[in-house]
């Protein structure tokens, strides 16, 4: 099996990754999941047996430290929602909607994932289905799903 | 209305572009930590051009003149022949930087660096270890590494393993010379060997 170079998957997907965990895991744990996520990567990496869809690859690993986070923070004593972003937490400018992206990350993960990939990746739906490891019509099926509670959440 | 996709589409560009710089040292730090960074490479500045150098926890595996080889060519090439878990991680080859500093400077005349002889295997490992035993500012003959890697007849053979030494410079390939004198070839062009005889005094 023959793997490119882990630098150029680095150079490759970084944004695509740092942008998905920022998105999903919210800009606190951004920094932390981009580690967790490139470290678990490097960790398997060699014993990889297929190389032709590393991005999607890459961002089911996101996916999985995106849902530990999550539940680290459900974990914790108080709501994370009523207690101001410690002073050390690095600060990711999220402008736009701040709000809608909130509530893109209180979808079920699968749906979250499913619609941050679609909408600002343009993902595939193979693709997605491959990040998802469901069929394709489950992968729709979380996007339509994720946009159809975003409509009747999120009203501006 | 259908706005929802086109609100996160462009909300979208309120998301940071990349991820910050600093999170690639951060990452090739732990990646070391752990166990998991098997080849760190990096670019030095020389007097010869740019210089790609890359180490593994063994040691320095990899030293390439970037004019002669493509950086991505020589990084392709680690993750075929070494590992394929290859990061920039210049911070893991500062002493070799700082030692071929040194030595371009003439203030450095033996390298003090552990060497992961890898990519040399065969003949021409035997080979350029009897290269790294030709001290600074002495030369020696293709016929005479030969004999020194236990087979005096393959005098070609070993011209070839020194136009495949994987660390000029730091294995002193350009110190062995045709017998007779003249400079015979260089890994990255005979104006180099040149410059670094000269550097040594071999050369006037």
């Amino acid at each position: 099996m023959k793997l490119p170079p882990f630098q150029t998957l680095l150079e490759e997907h970084r944004s695509d990754v740092y942008r998905f965990c920022v998105a999903t895991a919210g800009p606190a744990e951004a920094d932390d999941c981009f580690q967790e996520t490139w470290i678990a990567a490097l960790r398997a990496y060699p014993e990889l047996r297929r190389a032709d869809n590393l991005r999607a690859w890459l961002l089911r690993i996101a996916h999985n430290k995106a849902m530990d986070l999550h539940r680290a923070r459900a974990r914790r004593p108080l709501p994370v929602e009523s207690v101001p972003e410690p002073a050390a937490a690095p600060q990711v400018p999220l402008d736009g909607e701040p709000e809608l992206w909130g509530a893109v990350r209180e979808l079920p993960p699968k749906q979250r994932t499913a619609v941050f990939t679609r909408t600002v990746l343009g993902m595939p739906y193979e693709e997605l289905a491959s990040l998802l490891e469901s069929s394709e019509d489950a992968a729709r099926r979380n996007v339509f799903e994720g946009l159809k509670k975003l409509r009747e959440e999120w009203n501006p | 209305m259908n706005d929802i996709e086109t609100t996160l589409r462009k909300s979208a560009a309120g998301l940071p572009r990349t991820a910050p710089d600093e999170l690639d040292t951060l990452l090739a730090e732990r990646a070391a930590a752990e166990g998991l960074l098997d080849v760190a490479y990096a670019s030095a500045d020389s007097p010869l051009g740019p210089l790609f150098v890359a180490t593994t926890p063994r040691g320095l595996v990899r030293v390439a003149y970037s004019e002669f080889r493509s950086e991505s060519d020589v990084v392709e090439e680690l993750a075929r022949k070494v590992s394929p878990r290859v990061l920039e991680a210049p911070a893991r080859l500062d002493e070799v930087r700082r030692e071929l500093d040194e030595y371009f400077d003439g203030r450095r005349t033996d390298f003090d660096l552990p060497i992961d002889w890898s990519l040399a295997p065969g003949f021409t490992g035997k080979v350029l270890h009897e290269t790294a035993r030709i001290g600074f500012g002495r030369t020696s003959t293709y016929a005479e590494v030969a004999r020194g890697a236990g087979s005096p007849r393959a005098v070609r053979a070993a011209g070839n393993a020194l136009g495949a030494n994987p660390m000029p410079v730091v294995v002193p390939c350009h110190r062995v010379l045709r017998t007779g004198g003249a400079l015979g070839g260089y890994t990255g062009g005979v104006e180099r060997k040149e410059f670094l005889l000269r550097l040594e005094g071999v050369l006037g």
